[in-house]
C-alpha cells in the first residue's frame, strides 16, 4: 500500500508510541515513528546524525533528486513542450527519447520532478498544519472536543480518497497543482491529527505541563512552549513521512488522469505511457524513468526517516 | 463492550450519511448538472437540446428542487436502488456493480489477507534475525515506496510483453466463453495473477516493516524482560511479543483499506481487469455519472462492512477491549 | 553459604568506553538471610542484583565469579543461565507493575512459564492457590488479565510467581519503592514470611530506603559509586555505622519527634562521581568530612570487626588503634 492514510489509534502511553510506530501514511504498518523523545541538546543530535549511515544515505539520495529538480531544467537541452520526432529512442540528442507527440522525455522528467515535489510539499504542509492544529487541540483539551475530532477522523478515514477524487474530478474539469496538493492535505490530515493527539495526550499528563498550568500559562502557550518542543522530533518524522506519502498519492491520482490538467508530473508521464502503448511498443524508458525516480525519491525519505528516528531515540541505535 | 459497539455503529452510520451526502452533493452543487454535462457532448440543435433536456431531466429527476432530489436519493438508497446507468441504459447500476464485484473481490481479498499474514510473519522474523533484517528491511522499504502505477506498468511489461509469461489484460482470454471448465478456470487464474501481484507486493512491504518495528519494541518491553529473567525460553518470549504486536497491526488493517482500494483501482485500470475500478474508469470515460456515484456509495458500504468485520475480530483478540472499563477508542 | 560473589566487575558498554556500575564487588549471603543492598540511585545496586540473574544487553562481565550453593553461575552465558532462573535464583523486578503480559490471563502466563521449566501447571496449581491466599489474593485472580488488577495486586502476583519454584535466592529489586508506607510495611512482612516459610532460602533486597531494610533485613550492604562501602548486621548499620557515607546517610534521614523548625535537614553535600570516569582512590573522598591523604588510594573492603566489613582507611585505623 504505497499511498495509504493510516493513523494511530489512541491507547495508553507507550502503546500509543508503538502503535504510532507501526502506522504511517505510507502503508499501514510502515516504518518509522517510535516513542516520544525527551528534548535533548542539539549537539548530541548532530553528533549521532552525522554518524548514522541510513540518514546520510537517505539524505544524499534525496539531495540527488532535489538537485535534479533544480538544475535539471537548466541542463536539459530541450524544453518539455518542444516538439520533435515522436517515439524516438534514447540517444545523445534526446537522453530519454521522445513521447507520442514528440516531447523530449528527459525534459518532461525533470519538469515532472518539480511538480511532484511541489504537490508533495503542498500536501504535506496542508495536512501537517490542519492535523497538528486539530491534534494539539483535541489532545490537550480532551472532552467533547476530542470526541468530535475522533468521530470526524474516523469518518474521514473510511472514505477512500481516490474514489472521492474520482467523483470530484468528474465534475471539476480544470484542476491545478494547488488543488491536488490541497486535496491531498485535506484527506491526509486525519492521520496527523490522530498521531499528534496521541502524543499530546501522553505529554499532557506529565509533571512539567502541570507546572506550566499552575503557573498560569495560557493553554496555547503551554502547547507551543512546553508540549510541542518535546514532540519536535516526532513531528519532524511525521512531516517527512507525510511528504513521501503525498508524492505517492499524487502519482496514483495523476496516473488515473485525476491530477492537474496542465503540466507534467511523474505520474502523468506514466499515465501517458500507458495510454500511448508504451508497453506494446516496448518503449520502456518512457515509464521506467519516472517510476524508478519516484520510487527512489520516496525510498530516500523512508530510509532517512528511519535513520532520523535512530538519532532521536537511543534505544533504536544498534551498537 | 456495548459502549464500544454503539460508538462504532454511530461512526458507521455517520460515515455512510456523510459519504452519501458528499456523493450526492458534488454533482448537484457543482455548476451545471449531470444531464447538462451529458448533453454538452452532443452537437445538438437548440430545439432538440431543449426537448432532450426536458425529457432526461424528468427521467432523472433533475428538474426537481434540490431538496426533493436529495430526499429521492435517500429513498432510492434505502431501497438499494442506485439508479440507472446513462451509458448502459437501461441496465441498472446495481446490476453492473454486481457483475464487476466478484473480480474486485478476487483481487482485494487475497491481496489483503496474504500480504497481511505473510508480511507479519516476515516482519516478526526480521525482528529477531539480523541477517533477515538486513534483507527484509530494504526490500520492504522499496516496495513500500513503490507507486502503484509503477508496478502496474513494470510487471505486465516484464512478465507479459517481454517474457510472455502472463497475459496483460482482461479477466480471461477473449477466445473463451465463461464455462465451468478447467481451461476457463486456468485462464481466469492466468489473468488474475499480475493485477493481484501488483496490489499484493506494495502492501507486503508495509506490513513487514510495521510488524518488525512492533515486534522489536515488544521484545524489549517489561513483560518480555520479566519472562526472560524468569527463565522463559526465547520462543515463549517471541510468541508473546508477536501476539502483542498483532493488535496494533490489526487496527492498522482497518485504516489501510481506503488505500488498498485505491491501489486496486489503479491495478484494475492498468490491466483492464473488469472489476469495480475498471467500471469506474469506464464510467468516467463515458461520463456515466450515475454509475460513478453508485459505485462510490457501494465502495463506502463495502469499507464500512470490512471495518465492522475487523472490529469484531479485534474484539475477540484483544482482551482489553472486551473487558475494559473505559470504552475503547481504537 | 547460599550465595557468594567474588570480585565481580560488570561493565556497561558505551560509545565513550566502559562504565562499571559494579566494580570489584565481593560479598556473601547465607541461608535464611535477607541482605539489604542499599545506596543512592545510580550506585550500581540494581545492576548488581539483576546481573546475578540476567545480564541486560550491552552489559559484560569483566571479571569475578558468582557461586550459588557451591556451584558457579555462568552469569555471562544467557543460555546456560536459563536453567537456574526461577528455580535456583529468581527476581521480583523493579517494573513489577508492568511485568505481566497484558494480553494473557495470569493462569495462562504461569502455565507457559512453568512449562519452560518442565513443570506442569496441574502439579503446582494447589500450591499456587495457597500462596495467592497467603499474600491476600483471591484465586479468581488467575482468571483475570493484568490490567484488571490494581498495581499492588500485580506486584503481589509477581511476588508469588517469581517464588513459585522455591528458589534458593530471591532478588527483590525496589519492591516497595512505589508504595505508600503502610503497604510498604505489609509487603516487607510478606517478604519475611516467604523467607520464614522457606519459599526462598535467602534474599537480596535492593532499595534506596534504609528504613524498610531496618525492618526486614538481617544484614545491610551499602554501595557507593559502584563499590562497596560497608556491610554489617542491620542493627549495627542502623545504630552504629562506621563508614562515613553510611553515617551521613542515616543522619540525613528525618527522625521522628524532631521538629525541623529547630534543626535543618542536612543532606550530604556534593554528588557521586560519574561512573564513566571515576576518580582514583576512595570514591567518596571528595564528599567525606574525614578524608585525608591516604584516601587517594582505594581502601580495601575488609572486616574491621566480626561480621562488619568497611572500606575506609580512617575506620580501619581507628579500629586497629582501639
Amino acid at each position: 500500500m504505497s499511498d495509504s492514510l493510516i493513523d494511530a489509534p489512541a491507547g495508553s502511553g507507550a502503546e500509543q508510541s508503538a502503535v504510532a510506530a507501526s502506522l504511517t501514511p505510507i502503508g499501514a504498518g510502515a516504518a518509522g515513528l517510535a516513542s516520544p523523545h525527551v528534548v535533548r541538546r542539539g549537539g548530541e543530535f548532530v553528533h549521532y546524525a552525522v554518524r548514522n549511515p541510513k540518514l546520510l544515505f537517505g539524505l544524499a539520495l534525496e539531495a540527488l533528486f532535489v538537485l535534479g529538480a533544480i538544475i535539471g531544467p537548466i541542463i536539459s537541452p530541450h524544453n518539455a513542450t518542444d516538439l520533435f520526432r515522436s517515439y524516438l529512442h534514447p540517444s545523445a540528442q534526446h537522453w530519454l527519447g521522445t513521447n507520442n507527440i514528440g516531447n523530449d522525455l528527459f525534459a518532461q522528467l525533470v519538469y515532472g520532478l518539480r511538480d511532484s515535489y511541489l504537490v508533495g510539499a503542498l500536501g504535506a504542509l496542508c495536512a501537517s498544519a490542519i492535523g497538528m492544529a486539530l491534534g494539539f487541540i483535541a489532545g490537550y483539551r480532551g472532552g467533547w472536543l476530542d470526541e468530535v475530532l475522533q468521530m470526524v477522523t474516523n469518518i474521514m478515514v473510511m472514505i477512500p480518497s481516490l474514489v472521492l477524487l474520482i467523483v470530484i474530478g468528474a465534475y471539476l474539469t480544470t484542476r491545478g497543482v494547488l488543488f491536488e496538493g490541497v486535496f491531498i492535505g485535506l484527506t491526509t490530515w486525519p492521520w496527523v491529527a490522530r498521531a499528534v493527539r496521541a502524543q499530546t495526550f501522553t505529554l499532557r499528563s506529565r509533571d512539567f505541563v502541570d507546572l506550566a498550568r499552575l503557573s498560569g500559562k495560557r493553554p496555547a502557550a503551554i502547547v507551543v512552549r512546553d508540549i510541542a518542543p518535546n514532540m519536535a522530533s516526532y513531528l519532524f518524522l511525521v512531516v517527512v513521512l507525510l511528504f513521501g506519502s503525498s508524492m505517492l498519492l499524487a502519482a496514483s491520482y495523476d496516473f488515473l488522469g485525476l491530477g492537474p490538467t496542465n503540466g507534467i508530473s511523474l505520474g502523468t508521464m506514466m499515465n501517458q505511457a500507458m495510454l500511448w502503448s508504451a508497453l506494446q511498443l516496448h518503449t520502456w524508458w518512457w515509464f521506467v524513468a519516472p517510476g524508478v525516480v519516484l520510487t527512489g525519491m520516496v525510498v530516500a525519505l523512508l530510509i532517512a526517516n528511519v535513520g532520523l528516528d535512530e538519532v532521536f531515540n537511543p534505544k533504536l541505535r544498534s551498537q | 463492550m456495548r459502549r464500544y459497539f454503539s460508538r462504532k455503529l454511530l461512526t458507521y452510520v455517520l460515515t455512510f450519511f456523510v459519504g452519501a451526502t458528499v456523493d450526492w452533493g458534488i454533482p448537484h452543487l457543482m455548476p451545471g448538472n449531470p444531464v447538462q454535462l451529458y448533453l454538452s457532448n452532443f452537437d445538438l440543435q437548440p430545439a432538440g437540446y431543449a426537448s432532450l433536456y426536458k425529457t432526461m431531466s424528468q427521467a432523472y429527476g433533475t428538474n426537481l428542487p434540490l431538496w426533493d432530489q436529495y430526499l429521492h436519493f435517500w429513498d432510492g438508497l434505502l431501497h438499494a436502488n442506485l439508479g440507472v446507468s446513462i451509458y448502459d441504459f437501461p441496465s441498472e447500476v446495481t446490476t453492473l456493480i454486481w457483475h464487476a464485484l466478484p473480480y474486485t473481490l478476487a483481487l482485494l481479498v487475497p491481496a489483503i489477507t496474504l500480504s497481511y499474514m505473510l508480511g507479519n510473519r516476515l516482519g516478526a522474523l526480521a525482528a529477531r534475525r539480523k541477517l533477515l533484517d538486513n534483507t527484509v528491511l530494504p526490500v520492504g522499504y522499496l516496495f513500500q515506496a513503490t507507486p502503484y502505477p509503477w508496478l502496474a506498468l513494470a510487471l505486465p511489461f516484464l512478465l507479459g510483453y517481454v517474457w510472455h509469461v502472463f497475459p496483460i489484460s482482461g479477466a480471461y482470454s477473449n477466445t473463451l466463453l465463461p464455462a465451468l471448465s478447467l481451461t476457463f478456470f486456468w485462464s481466469l487464474l492466468d489473468h488474475w495473477f499480475l493485477p493481484f501481484l501488483t496490489v499484493f507486493l506494495v502492501s507486503l512491504g508495509g506490513w513487514a516493516i510495521g510488524m518488525r518495528n512492533l515486534v522489536i519494541y515488544e521484545l524489549e518491553n517489561d513483560s518480555s524482560r520479566y519472562l526472560r529473567a524468569l527463565g522463559g525460553t526465547e520462543r515463549l518470549v517471541r510468541k508473546y511479543a508477536y501476539r502483542n504486536a498483532s493488535l496494533p497491526q490489526l487496527s492498522g488493517l482497518a485504516l489501510a483499506l481506503g488505500v488498498v482500494i485505491g491501489g486496486n483501482i489503479v491495478a484494475e485500470i492498468a490491466f483492464q481487469y473488469p472489476g469495480l475500478g475498471f467500471l469506474i474508469y469506464n464510467a468516467i470515460e463515458r461520463e456515466d455519472y450515475f454509475l460513478l456515484q453508485g459505485i462510490f456509495i457501494f465502495i463506502i458500504v463495502g469499507v464500512l462492512v470490512a471495518n465492522f468485520v475487523i472490529d469484531i475480530i479485534y474484539l475477540i483478540v484483544d482482551p482489553r477491549t472486551r473487558l475494559s472499563m473505559q470504552g475503547a477508542t481504537a | 553459604m547460599t550465595v557468594r560473589v567474588e570480585n565481580l566487575k560488570i561493565a556497561y558498554r558505551t560509545l565513550a568506553g566502559d562504565v562499571c556500575p559494579v566494580d570489584d564487588v565481593s560479598f556473601s549471603v547465607g541461608d535464611d538471610e535477607i541482605m539489604g543492598l542499599a545506596g543512592e540511585s545510580g550506585c550500581g545496586k540494581s545492576t548488581l542484583g539483576t546481573s546475578l540473574i540476567r545480564l541486560e544487553t550491552r552489559m559484560a562481565v569483566l571479571g569475578g565469579k558468582v557461586e550459588l550453593d557451591g556451584v558457579e553461575l555462568p552469569i555471562d552465558d544467557d543460555r546456560a543461565m536459563r536453567r537456574y532462573r526461577m528455580k535456583e535464583i529468581s527476581l521480583v523486578p523493579q517494573y513489577a507493575m508492568s511485568a505481566l503480559n497484558p494480553t494473557r490471563k495470569i493462569r495462562r502466563l504461569a502455565a507457559d512459564l512453568l512449562r519452560c521449566h518442565g513443570v506442569g501447571y496441574g502439579e503446582i496449581a494447589d500450591e499456587l492457590r495457597r500462596r495467592l491466599d497467603l499474600v491476600g489474593l483471591d484465586a479468581g485472580v488467575l482468571d483475570r488479565y493484568p490490567f484488571e488488577l490494581s498495581g499492588g495486586m500485580r506486584q503481589r502476583v509477581t511476588l508469588v510467581l517469581s517464588t513459585l519454584l522455591n528458589p534458593s535466592l530471591l532478588i527483590a529489586d525496589e519492591v516497595t519503592s512505589a508504595l505508600d508506607v503502610s503497604t510498604q510495611r505489609a509487603v516487607g512482612e510478606l517478604m519475611m514470611e516467604f523467607r520464614d516459610r522457606r519459599f526462598v532460602k535467602s534474599m537480596i533486597a535492593i532499595t534506596h530506603d534504609l528504613s524498610i531494610l531496618a525492618q526486614i533485613a538481617d544484614s545491610i550492604l551499602v554501595m557507593y559509586a559502584g563499590r562497596l562501602a560497608e556491610k554489617a548486621g542491620s542493627d549495627t548499620i542502623v545504630n552504629s555505622p562506621l563508614h562515613p557515607y553510611t553515617q551521613l546517610l542515616l543522619a540525613s534521614l528525618p527522625a521522628v519527634g524532631v521538629r525541623h523548625d529547630d534543626t535543618t535537614l542536612v543532606g550530604i553535600p556534593g554528588r557521586p562521581p560519574p561512573l564513566s570516569n571515576p576518580p582514583a582512590g576512595c570514591r567518596f573522598a571528595d564528599r567525606c568530612p574525614f578524608a585525608y591523604a591516604r584516601c587517594k588510594e582505594q581502601p580495601p573492603f575488609t572486616e574491621v570487626r566480626p561480621g562488619h566489613q568497611v572500606a575506609c582507611w580512617k575506620v580501619a585505623e581507628e579500629v586497629q588503634a582501639a
